[in-house]
């Protein structure tokens, strides 16, 4: 049962009602918690710090395992740790090097020959960001009077937690609720010397050597974003893709993305799959491949080989089925409410099955939950047209349907895809490629032609698509698009340009820039 | 005939066509028959149009557009793909100190174009520093090249108006490079190179735009300069009077501060008039933070040009009384924009003006129905070069093609390019207030920090963004108001969420993208009602 405080209202849930709980003081809960989190990554404590809002005595374990090499971290998940925050700060650190160059262009007398970066320095620089969020984030906690426990949490039966203490003693505690957001780590390939010789993205933002020439297998977003920002900090990254690039994207726009990288001489081993790594006498890792369409098979010479194979839940330490909670391959299967089958145990974030993998996903979903059970707030997460951006060099970013998706799901004859070129006024001066800025609408064919998809290829993507993802949740349709005035000179502007489209065969490049 | 067929696809088309189809297919050549198709169709009121101009087909053209700037071009293009024969007249005369440029009108010469390229020069600088900091091993004590610089702007202009020549080419609009005044309604008189030349319209329509506004002050006119010469000036500004608080000032000092020069703003009464005044507040304080002065309440006296070439600006404080002095090397005057009517002897047309602007109505008609006007020109609209653009196309659309679509004024995003770019779409929170009263609105606000400021230690202290919005029902987003990094990429988009009818719970189950700025519209949670802290605390849940 929930002891009732003063509801100290500071978000804007204006329309959320507020259910008055039963005002009675209890004498003694019949649980240690209202609430456990598992997991402290963006989901678990937004749900935690939500819960806590509202009165509930939450407490949240959280506890990261060492990779194979031994890269350990703080609090706050994934995204802070070794995933967005890192990433961006390294995809940061490449477009500063690219920016040198076009200063010189623009007219500073800046010495770009040769510029390199220091690879030490840029680690020490992102680590010591990363720490000041972690300490943030305890600070966070501690204000908010979530308690923390920093230790792996298991279920003992559906309301009971076994945890070890800092001492090395077991404890258990009981929760009325249970949150499992314990997110998910990156998959090692079973192959010889996959754990032994490779790396993951939990290990390159705290790499102490360079990584020099490096073998990234995989193809998603999170091998895509890592080779760019090698070579954009000036070393050799291949991409070695078993079957194709962003599996889930749009298929015309992860070809652009790819064929942009290549551009950049990012090297692209097609239809391959490791066979084994192996470490040569100097220290380099020698790694066996086969190209599975040719079945011929191929060694080369790496400095650093990074999986990028895709992630697993963490279910493994959790004991679920001492709770009786179903899972489906290594995630947990939840409905619209983020229940398991198990009705007070919820889940959120990535280690859902099904759902977008994403940080503010997981954030929003787990704050809605701490709404609805302890604010009385009935509003569900709506997981439909979430936007997300592939930190790319040039940057892809999206909202709603695929091409595919819209055909498959309207028919090819009901969709309207417009589409077009563009050139990014600052591009021209240190004429930077605008051969794959390119951006596309996928709509239906009739009436104000609803919007189904966004799709943006170019500078800042993630910054131009926010606002239409807004929109897209507005009801976007072509119509309006088409007469929202263009901000001038931005690329975002492009949008609100598009005329041609695919079904007219007319060529997409563009002719003007300013009538 | 295939004519016959197409216009009557064309009849029960949508926008959306107009632009597929009629660029691509519409025949140049065939025009005149395109005219007798017409008068078999139906009947709307551009429609109508249409068959008079046809049935008195005694004109040299069908469509003059006087001004060959961004709408007038956009105007014209539009007419011509929709089957209208069209010329369009541009003339530009030289600034006091003799810079001049080619077509495109203002955007492309001296305004949007070149001043996005001077701010990116700006930023890349800033860049050289932060790339310092994540590591790269640049030297900081670097330098602008001003006539680098320069070169490379001007040349950029001058390949887009080449490209705008072929593209008029293309499209056969047939271009006139001279000034031109009206003879009658019907009749403009031509000052070419070549000598005077009449020409006669069914229709004409006005984009001539405007030009800077100099003070009334001894040395103004001699001494200063403006946008329209600073984007091509062939020696370094220098330390740099930037007279006007209006966006246009706050752009060149932030571009001339960020490429090293030493900018003094001179403000006379407000920053950022017309704009949200706590965002103006803002921009004014992290430009101040950068280190550019703002003198306030003062108003400029006289320049004087000392021995040694540089000048002399006595200027007095309007509150005090105060009379001061200090040299520059370069007075900018950036203290408004006029529009150009003064050679169009639009009397002789009986075309009504306002100060030194044309007022229109809602299908931006003059008070003689024949006579249009589009782009800054026009009485009391927002003067933008994509509203220029669009309000130009769809006159032509109406005028020629199958359309009834007017213009749409209301919630126009724009941004300005201060180092920190401040954009907004919709109401302004005094606008706001005025319209629904402070009761019945709401703002949520909240500082933020952008995740790549952390490294180079950028400050963050006028990182903010509010939406306005209606305080009960569906709460309803009124404006949008963003200070920060590629401000314009970010609004841009909830410009169209704003036209789409955005509300305060939409933007709130609106998933964020992260690590971005613009997710921070979907974090709002605190209302200045609330009286809460708008600083953030955690980043990332």
């Amino acid at each position: 049962m929930l002891h009732l405080k003063l509801l100290k209202k500071s978000s804007a849930l204006s329309n959320c009602k507020f259910l008055v709980r039963s005002t009675s003081s209890v004498t003694k809960p019949k649980y240690d918690y209202d609430l456990v989190v598992l997991g402290g990554g963006s989901g678990g404590l937004a749900c935690a710090k939500e819960a806590v809002e509202y009165g509930a005595r939450v407490l949240c374990l959280d506890y990261v395992k060492p990779t194979p090499v031994g890269t350990t971290w703080g609090i706050g998940g994934t995204c802070v740790n070794v995933g967005c925050i890192p990433k961006k700060l390294m995809h940061q650190a490449c477009l500063l090097g690219e920016a040198v160059h076009e200063a010189v262009a623009y007219g500073w007398n800046v010495n770009a020959q040769n510029i390199k970066p220091d690879w030490k320095k840029l680690i020490k620089s992102v680590q010591n960001h990363i720490k000041s969020v972690n300490w943030v984030t305890r600070v966070d906690l501690r204000d908010k009077k979530v308690e923390y426990v920093n230790s792996m949490g298991s279920f003992v039966d559906a309301h009971t937690i076994d945890y070890k203490t800092k001492q090395g003693e077991r404890r258990q505690l009981t929760a009325e609720h249970v949150v499992v957001a314990v997110g998910g780590r990156p998959r090692y390939p079973s192959i010889p010397g996959a754990t032994q010789f490779g790396i993951t993205s939990d290990d390159i933002f705290s790499y102490e050597k360079e990584p020099g020439r490096t073998l990234v297998v995989g193809a998603g977003y999170v091998g895509l974003e890592c080779a760019c920002f090698l070579k954009g900090l000036g070393y050799e990254p291949t991409v070695m893709v078993r079957s194709i690039v962003l599996r889930g994207f749009d298929r015309q726009m992860s070809e652009l993305v790819a064929a942009m990288m290549s551009e950049r001489g990012i090297r692209f081993v097609d239809t391959s799959i490791p066979t084994a790594v192996e470490r040569m006498p100097n220290g380099c890792l020698l790694v066996k491949h086969l190209n599975t369409a040719t079945e011929q098979e191929g060694s080369d010479v790496y400095d650093t080989v990074l999986w990028a194979i895709g992630r697993k839940g963490l279910i493994d330490d959790l004991n679920l089925q001492a709770a009786g909670v179903a899972t489906k391959n290594d995630k947990i299967v939840v409905d619209h409410t983020e229940a398991t089958n198990v009705p007070h145990i919820y889940a959120v974030g990535d280690i859902i099955y099904g759902r977008p993998e994403l940080t503010p996903v997981a954030i929003l979903s787990g704050r809605l939950l701490a709404r609805r059970l302890f604010a009385g707030s009935t509003q569900l997460m709506d997981y439909t047209d979430v936007a997300t951006t592939v930190f790319t060099p040039l940057e892809y970013a999206c909202v709603g349907m695929s091409e595919e998706m819209a055909i498959e799901s309207r028919g090819a004859e009901n969709i309207e895809v417009f589409h077009g070129y563009y050139k990014p006024t600052e591009f021209f001066i240190p004429q930077k490629s605008v051969r794959h800025c390119y951006l596309k609408a996928v709509a239906e064919v009739t009436g104000d032609q609803k919007i189904l998809g966004l799709h943006y290829l170019g500078p800042v993507a993630g910054e131009v698509i926010q606002g239409f993802a807004a929109a897209l949740k507005s009801g976007l349709t072509v119509k309006t698009l088409l007469n929202t005035v263009g901000i001038h000179p931005t690329t975002a502007e492009e949008f609100t340009r598009l005329s041609i489209t695919k079904r007219s065969g007319r060529d997409p490049t563009p002719a003007s820039c300013c009538s | 005939m295939s004519l016959t067929l197409w216009n009557s696809r064309f009849s029960v088309t949508l926008l959306r066509q107009h632009t597929t189809i009629f660029t691509s297919a519409a025949p140049i050549t065939a025009a005149h028959s395109l005219h007798y198709n017409y008068t078999f169709s139906t009947n709307s009121k551009s429609q109508q149009r249409r068959n008079l101009a046809t049935t008195t087909s005694n004109y040299d053209y069908d469509l003059v557009v006087i001004g060959g700037g961004s709408g007038g071009l956009a105007c014209a293009k539009e007419a011509v793909a929709n089957g209208a024969r069209v010329a369009c007249l541009d003339f530009v005369k030289p600034t006091p100190t003799g810079t001049k440029w080619g077509i495109g009108g203002t955007c492309v010469n001296v305004g949007c174009i070149p001043k996005k390229l001077m701010h990116q020069a700006s930023l890349l600088g800033e860049s050289v520093h932060e790339a310092a900091a994540y590591g790269w091993n640049v030297d900081e004590k670097i330098k602008p090249d001003w006539n680098k610089l320069v070169t490379s702007v001007q040349n950029h202009i001058k390949s887009v108006n080449w490209v705008t020549r072929i593209d008029m080419r293309d499209k056969k609009v047939e271009y006139i490079n001279g000034l031109g005044s009206f003879v009658d309604s019907h009749t403009l008189s031509a000052k070419l190179k070549s000598g005077d030349r009449t020409i006669t319209a069914q229709t004409f329509v006005i984009a001539v735009g405007g030009r800077p506004r100099y003070p009334n002050i001894p040395g103004a006119v001699e001494y200063g300069i403006t946008s329209d010469d600073i984007f091509s000036l062939d020696r370094e500004p220098g330390k740099t009077l930037v007279v006007g608080a209006g966006y246009i000032g706050l752009e060149c000092a932030g571009f001339l501060k960020g490429l090293g020069y030493e900018p003094t703003v001179m403000v006379r009464s407000i920053v950022l008039r017309g704009f949200d005044q706590q965002m103006a507040g803002l921009v004014a304080a992290s430009m101040e933070e950068r280190g550019i002065p703002f003198l306030h309440k003062t108003v400029p006296l006289s320049v004087e040009k000392q021995a040694d070439g540089r000048l002399l600006v006595k200027y007095e404080n309007t509150e005090t009384g105060e009379v001061a002095s200090d040299v520059f090397d370069t007075v900018l005057w950036a203290i408004g924009r006029k529009g150009l009517v003064e050679d169009l002897n639009l009397q002789n047309a009986g075309v009504l003006v306002q100060k030194d602007k044309i007022p229109v109505d809602s299908e931006e008609t003059t008070n003689v129905p024949h006579i249009y006007a589009v782009g800054d020109i026009i009485y009391g609209k927002p003067e933008l070069t994509p509203v220029a653009v669009l309000a130009g196309r769809l006159l032509a659309r109406r005028l020629y093609g199958d359309s009834d679509l007017r213009m749409d004024y209301a919630d126009v995003a724009t941004t300005v390019f201060t180092p920190l770019e401040y954009a907004c779409v919709g109401l302004s929170e005094e606008d706001a207030v005025k319209a629904h009263g402070a009761d019945e609105i709401e703002v949520f606000h909240g500082y933020y920090k952008p995740t790549e400021f952390f490294i180079p230690q950028k400050s963050v202290r006028y990182c903010y963004v509010k939406a306005v919005a209606q305080r009960s029902g569906e709460q309803r987003v009124y404006g949008l108001h963003y200070l920060g990094p590629v401000a314009g990429e970010v609004i841009q988009g909830f410009a169209a969420a704003l036209k789409s009818g955005l509300t305060i719970p939409t933007l709130m189950n609106t998933v964020g993208i992260h690590p971005t700025t613009a997710e921070e519209f979907t974090r709002l949670s605190i209302t200045k009602r609330s009286g809460l802290d708008p600083t953030p605390a955690s980043c990332c849940s």
